[in-house]
């Protein structure tokens, strides 16, 4: 019995990720076969964009700082204290920033994207976009998916740079580091590749997060505590690929730059 | 115009269609009737695409649409126009943007000619000058002549009516029927509509379809069906609930 059950999860799993990727390939599908309203972007590149910024640097702030301090605090034992800098801002642009910022944009907008999809679906308004021959692809997925893409490197780079500096005022001001070799350091050690990988990344997370969200909406069932159902399953499956596709990304990326 | 062939549907293990046949033809006026629950709103949206049989054909001008992705439906749909039982307007836009909607997305006229025709199917639904509005301040009557004025302002050739007037005092449902029939008889459209309003079926139809346990129990020119000795019709039209019902 249990490895039936196993099975039909297994499957169910399956059949999900197939629908998914399904979804992304519709998305692209529209993309490319008509004009997206450009109101209905904009009006989500300001919620994704704009409205996500405190998030994201508070994010960003909170990172760079504990980063420092704990580098600088091990690094200190064996008097490499100039090369936190370099840790903190090659950690941050490849890894920490796209990630965190990822994360924090899954929970704020993923989230509100699925609820939002999920009662247009419960209360039929999703069928009555469809009898006035709209398909959801067309008007509810392509501008969010197009927001979430152009939003997420920005964001994502808002968040790192903003976290370089506060790592900065905290190694220099509190802990006592020469700014001169702090930055030398820093800039010495961060290549181009480091950053690219950082934006690629994001990209990558910003697509994933848009169309796992508006999938679980899309798909939602059941009045409102479907709605809620569904929600938390986006934002954990959204995580949680972000947290699995980074790795594959890092291996991917670093093979591709450094080899 | 539309045929339907055998259609069934189950949800999980509750048959709800079993084997349902009709024909519509052009610039009918069809009423469904048919206990609560028996499965009227999803034969509806059956004839549109929204829902698709487990068995059976659907054909729509000679296309069968059972066999049709979301896109090449979005074709068909053009020719529909529908209001749902419970409105679902959008919550997001206002009226005016909700009635507008299609006109928008065709994206063929003025600004200033929307909104004439946006006034102008507001007007007729009795709703003057609420366009500025969202749908949750509006009362529930009031969202479902909105919701009626955006399934025919496009000028559909085909309306689903689910329900058009449950929900609405006697005179604005008297209203909304004999709008329905002016729809009708005025723009030529095919009408098909739910209800559970015989005074309203009376108005509204020229023919009547009874859905009963998943099948068209009955049909006919609506004087007949309503007027029908058969006992499941005569008892539902007439409302007698039968005495095992009453002894529950
Ligand atoms: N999405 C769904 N999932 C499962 N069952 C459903 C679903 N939609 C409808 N049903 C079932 O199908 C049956 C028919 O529903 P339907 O809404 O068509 O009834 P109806 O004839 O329109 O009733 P009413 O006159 O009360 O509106 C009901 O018993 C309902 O439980
Ligand atoms: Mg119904």
């Amino acid at each position: 019995m249990p490895v039936l059950i196993i099975h039909q999860r297994f499957r169910a799993f399956t059949t999900q990720l197939g629908e998914i990727f399904q979804l992304l390939v519709e998305s692209l599908r529209s993309l490319r076969q008509q004009r997206p309203s450009w109101k209905d972007f904009l009006h989500q590149l300001h919620f994704v964009g704009v409205k996500s910024q405190s998030v994201v640097i508070t994010t960003g702030a909170a990172t760079g700082m504990v980063l420092c301090a704990q580098t600088f605090l091990q690094f200190h034992k064996v008097k490499m204290d100039t090369a936190t800098g370099a840790v903190v801002s090659i950690g941050m642009s490849s890894e920490l920033g796209p990630v965190l910022a990822a994360l924090m944009l899954t929970g704020r907008v993923g989230a509100a994207m699925t609820a939002e999809l999920g009662t247009m679906k419960v209360t039929e308004q999703i069928d009555a976009l469809r009898t006035l021959a709209a398909h959801p692809v067309d008007t509810l997925v392509v501008p969010r998916f197009l927001a979430l893409l152009a939003s997420a490197p920005l964001l994502t780079a808002e968040s790192v740079v903003v976290g370089i500096i506060s790592s900065w005022l905290v190694g220099v001001h509190l802990l006592g580091i020469d700014s001169a070799y702090y930055l030398v350091n820093m800039t010495r050690y961060t290549d181009p590749p480091d950053v690219l990988t950082g934006l690629i990344k994001s990209v990558v997370f910003g697509a994933i997060i848009a169309v796992v969200s508006c999938y679980k909406g899309l798909t939602c069932q059941g009045g409102a505590e479907g709605v809620g159902r569904a929600t938390t399953e986006a934002v954990v499956a959204a995580s949680i690929s972000i947290l699995i596709t980074n790795f594959f990304l890092t291996l991917f990326l670093s093979r591709l730059f450094y080899s | 115009m539309i045929e339907v062939r055998d259609v069934t549907k189950s949800f999980g293990t509750q048959q709800v269609l079993r084997g349902v046949s009709l024909d519509i033809h052009r610039g009918e006026a069809v009423v469904i009737i048919g206990r609560s629950g028996g499965g009227k709103s999803i034969l509806l949206k059956h004839l549109i695409g929204l829902l698709q049989p487990d068995s059976g054909t659907i054909r729509v001008d000679g296309e069968d649409i059972t066999t049709m992705n979301e896109r090449s439906l979005l074709r068909v749909r053009r020719k529909y126009g529908m209001l749902f039982q419970m409105a679902a307007l959008f919550d997001s836009l206002t009226v005016e943007e909700n009635v507008g909607f299609v006109l928008r997305r065709q994206g063929v006229e003025s600004d200033a000619e929307i909104r004439r025709r946006v006034a102008e199917a507001l007007e007729m639904v009795e709703l003057p000058g609420i366009g500025h509005k969202m749908p949750s301040e509006l009362s529930g009557g009031m969202r479902k002549r909105v919701g009626l004025a955006r399934a025919i302002v496009y000028r559909p050739e085909i309306v689903l009516y689910d329900e058009p007037t449950t929900g609405l005092d006697p005179i604005a449902a008297d209203n909304i029927d004999r709008l329905i029939r002016r729809v009708w008889e005025t723009l030529h459209v095919t009408s098909i509509a739910v209800t559970h309003d015989m005074k309203s079926a009376r108005t509204i139809s020229n023919r009547i379809l009874m859905l009963h346990e998943g099948r068209i129990y009955s049909e006919g020119p609506s004087a007949e069906i309503l007027e029908s000795t058969d006992p499941v019709i005569h008892r539902f039209v007439n409302g007698i609930s039968t005495p095992r019902n009453l002894n529950e």
